[in-house]
């Protein structure tokens, strides 16, 4: 067997090719000389700053609201109410017959109720002449409120969860067999129950909106990761045509799946403009983001398995309960990697969920898979020790030749290679297998592994490719760039198929005028937009040759369009061709354009045909290497390499950096991420970037990540989204490393040090 | 003030911070706000040379000064970030440079860190010394190697 493996430079693809280099992003620029400009940064001369006013109760109504102090302060504008604000119209109810109707955070309809849901949901606007004063005005403004009973306590309402509805994409349960008999009857068997706190995606660049009515046309300066939906739905609720709404979102200061949905923010700077004439900035506080824009569910969890002694496995019970708020969010597919990742002849899964009355939850990176791996991973790894067997071992005697519940073929799976190639890149072999048995001077030493897995999914989207006179190749999709690369990738592959250099290749994303993008969300963008630029780059090549095959003084005249072939900046057969700028000189044109048009029952109908076909994902495997002082018990990673199967690499520097992003979050929810929610108040009590510890750069060391860079048979390009299963598995890899340096199994996350003292 | 070479003439509240004074007042948006508290240091500025959290700044106390945002920045750790990818989303982009800037002259000034002190400078005294400039998109690793790059 031979392996393919890349670095993350240099690639190791055809050299003529784009697709596969380490190039270069190329916003890269315009970030690093502050050229780069983000939702809050847009100037308009009658510019009017918001600020938000939280409830402070978990529940109940607004029984008065008090303004008169805000109002008394110099340069206060208006202070915006449900007593003094016309209602906009309610959210629809979500529908897959309008995929859009998904994209409201939560069903509340802000101002236009007096009804509290959570505490923090906002209940006025002060819009002022300055931020400060806005600001400020915002503390004068006294409700009153009459509290009804809320449950906001997750520990305590988990025992009332549900079973939760499976989803068109997502199912929520599965059984094969028997599991809880087999489990019963194993000769070896681990039972444990996890928990995992609720986390905040904490993008460094808060939400932030500036909007501005002309009329019924709005001009709305966001950074989304869903133009199109958030465009529909701002229609809507605002009873303006879509086709009046613009919104610009070039560069998004990060988003993890936080600005996926249509938070209060976005809404009430619109309709702050709309009320006071004004163009509106509401760039939210770091306090006001945690009070308005959801984050990861709490969960708890049980993940049972059955071994035989020789590590086969008998029985595979992995159940879930996660949390929604009363007024939006949905359950997370906690157990979607266990349908996947082990071949047990018994299987049981089944995700619950709570209704809560906190703000709703929303998509997280890799939502479930993330929380659902640290469980199901670490219980592998609890089961190894039981067993006395190598972790790796005995995951490779449990991996699937095809889907251990559906039986489909794998789209591509080289889980083995990526344990092999990584066992010896890390050098696992010189792990001694003993727990505490490893030291560095003072510090405990621990290896740990775990399985990386997140679906690779394409939703739709329309491309329009132009070529201009002057040889420029312009793409044009209302992408979202996040820091993905997203721009970067989709030239590169542009480039290729039209084979014109990479600097002539202009991509134009991030504007709702532009054809409508796939949103960024579920790893699903960069392939969905691949596969729009390759459809209209083959639609402009068969225009371009039909041009020269007619062009007065083509040397392509009467030539089979089957031997042309776009290179070297034109079109060519064989030794005769003519250069793109050639071309549209002979045939008069000033440019030429090809367009592909996303149908979502098309992508519904590709999507349920292949799911029956073929189970498609990016896998990897984590090596970790932790420090434990054993004194204090502080836990320092010291080591990393991720080796990924992710399918074919478009750009090997913003793919490193995209897995590394992934795993650097993974570190955070493993040792110090947590949302803290007063269960008496359901208040976030540490709604701040001092008090919610992300990594810094002391707690990261190099991260060695590596792939196979082997194509995906069923994907455009054979590529796969890799956005997501970098952090899939971290936490767990963590763990367990902990566990092999401690003898402590911490099954409750964040692993802090009072949980191994 | 003299913001980026220019003098920027100001008269603002006493409570207006000097990243809100650059940002809003002066249309200098390269200094980002994360937190406004201090916490993630997207808002680094040098004033005089010495790196501060401008959010924890009020402008009334630099009159007088020279500040240097990222758009005053024509430094060899801007190409670096670019070619280590010390960069995704780019919204603490600007920080990270200038603060690296600063950290650079503090090192050479021979000011001590928490991981060692004065010396060569390592990559875990980089990761020290950057330590106040969080990267959410997590491109720490390419955030040092570019700084290692400029500094050897």
């Amino acid at each position: 067997m031979s392996i393919k493996y890349a670095e993350a430079e240099p690639a190791t693809t055809d050299a003529t090719k784009y697709v596969g280099r380490a190039v270069d992003r190329i916003d890269g620029p315009a970030k690093t000389t502050g050229e780069a400009r983000f939702a809050a940064e847009y100037s308009y001369p009658d510019l009017a700053y918001a600020a938000l006013v939280h409830a402070t109760i978990p529940r109940g109504r607004i029984t008065a609201i008090d303004t008169a102090a805000a109002r008394a302060v110099r340069g206060v504008i208006d202070v915006l109410t449900h007593e003094s604000t016309p209602a906009m119209k309610p959210p629809p109810k979500p529908s897959v017959l309008d995929l859009s109707s998904m994209v409201a955070g939560t069903s509340v309809n802000y101002l236009g109720t007096d009804e509290v849901h959570w505490n923090g949901q906002p209940i006025a606007v002060v819009v002022a002449e300055t931020p400060e004063t806005a600001r400020y005005a915002a503390s004068l403004v006294r409700p009153a409120y009459q509290e009804l009973p809320a449950a906001t306590d997750f520990e305590a309402e988990k025992h009332h969860a549900v079973p939760q509805k499976s989803s068109l994409i997502s199912e929520a349960s599965a059984n094969k067999g028997d599991a809880p008999a087999a489990l019963a009857a194993a000769p070896y068997a681990v039972d444990l129950t996890f928990s995992t706190p609720p986390q905040s995606h904490n993008a460094i660049e808060p939400h932030a909106s500036t909007a501005v009515w002309d009329g019924d046309r709005l001009t709305l300066h966001e950074g989304t990761q869903n133009i199109p939906w958030t465009r529909r739905h701002l229609a809507l609720r605002f009873g303006v045509p879509e086709k009046g709404i613009r919104i610009l979102s070039p560069y998004v200061g990060g988003g993890f799946g936080g600005k996926g949905s249509v938070w209060a923010g976005t809404l009430l700077a619109v309709l702050a403009a709309r009320v006071t004439g004004r163009a509106v900035r509401l760039a939210l506080t770091r306090e006001s983001v945690y009070h308005t824009v959801g984050g990861r569910t709490a969960s708890t969890q049980r993940v049972a398995l059955g071994a035989e002694a020789d590590g086969r496995l008998t029985a595979l019970i992995h159940t879930s309960v996660s949390r929604t708020g009363r007024t939006g969010g949905s359950g997370e597919q906690i157990t979607a990697g266990s349908r996947h990742l082990y071949a047990a002849p018994n299987i049981h899964l089944q995700q619950n969920v709570v209704q809560l009355d906190l703000l709703a939850n929303t998509f997280m990176r890799a939502p479930g898979e993330s929380i659902g791996t640290f469980a199901m991973e670490s219980a592998v790894d609890e089961l190894a020790w039981k067993l006395g067997m190598d972790p790796i071992e005995l995951r490779m005697r449990n991996e699937p030749e095809r889907d251990p519940l559906g039986g489909q073929e794998f789209s591509g799976r080289r889980l083995r290679e990526a344990y092999a190639l990584g066992a010896e890149r890390f050098g696992w072999h010189a792990r001694d297998p003993r727990a505490g048995a490893m030291r560095d001077g003072k510090w405990l030493v621990g290896m740990g592994v775990a399985t990386a897995y997140h679906p690779s999914l394409q939703m739709m989207a329309s491309v329009t490719v132009r070529l201009e006179a002057a040889g420029t190749l312009v793409v044009r999709c209302g992408l979202h760039e996040m820091g993905m690369g997203t721009a970067t990738v989709q030239a590169q592959i542009a480039a290729d198929e039209m084979g014109v250099p990479l600097e002539q290749v202009r991509v134009e994303y991030g504007d709702s005028d532009l054809p409508p993008g796939p949103q960024a969300g579920g790893s699903m963008q960069t392939a969905t937009a691949a596969a729009g630029v390759l459809a209209a780059c083959a639609k402009l090549k068969r225009t371009l040759t039909g041009l020269a095959r007619r062009a007065p003084g083509s040397p392509l005249r009467g030539t089979r369009p089957a031997d042309v072939q776009a290179r070297d900046g034109g079109l060519y057969a064989g030794g005769r061709g003519l250069t793109y700028k050639e071309l549209l000189s002979a045939a008069g044109r000033d440019h030429v354009e090809a367009e592909v048009k996303g149908s979502t029952l098309a992508f519904m109908a590709k999507f349920l045909r292949e799911r029956r076909k073929w189970v498609k994902a990016a896998t990897g495997a984590h090596f970790c290497e932790v420090r434990v002082d054993p004194d204090t018990m502080e836990v320092r990673v010291s080591r990393w390499l991720g080796v990924f199967d992710a399918g074919t690499i478009i750009n090997a520097r913003t793919a490193a950096s995209q897995l590394r992003g992934g795993i650097v979050m993974g570190l955070g929810m493993a040792l110090s991420e947590h949302t803290l929610i007063d269960p008496r108040n359901g208040r976030v009590v540490n709604p701040s970037l001092s008090e919610y510890h992300l990594p810094v750069h002391a707690d990261v060391p190099h991260i060695d990540v590596e792939w196979l860079n082997e194509p995906d048979p069923n994907m455009p390009l054979g590529l796969r989204g890799i956005g997501e299963v970098g952090i899939t598995g971290v936490a767990a890899a963590v763990a367990n490393a902990v566990r092999h340096a401690t003898g402590k199994r911490v099954a409750d996350l964040p692993i802090t040090l009072d949980k191994l003292l | 003030m003299k913001v980026n070479g220019d003098v920027a003439a100001l008269d603002v509240e006493p409570w207006v911070s000097l990243l809100d004074a650059l940002r809003e007042r002066l249309g200098v948006t390269g200094p980002k706000k994360g937190c406004d508290q201090g916490a993630c240091g997207a808002c680094t500025v040098l004033a005089d040379g010495v790196r501060i959290n401008s959010c924890l700044a009020l402008a009334v106390q630099y009159d007088g000064q020279e500040i240097t945002t990222i758009e005053g920045v024509d430094h060899p750790l801007q190409e670096a970030f670019v070619r280590n990818d010390g960069l995704q989303c780019g919204y603490c982009t600007s920080g990270q440079i200038c603060s690296a800037i600063g950290m650079l002259a503090e090192h050479a000034a021979g000011m001590p860190s928490a991981a060692g002190g004065s010396g060569a400078l390592t990559e875990d005294e980089v990761r020290e010394r950057m330590s106040g400039n969080l990267c959410r998109c997590g491109a720490y690793n390419g955030i040092v190697d570019a700084i290692m790059e400029v500094a050897r």
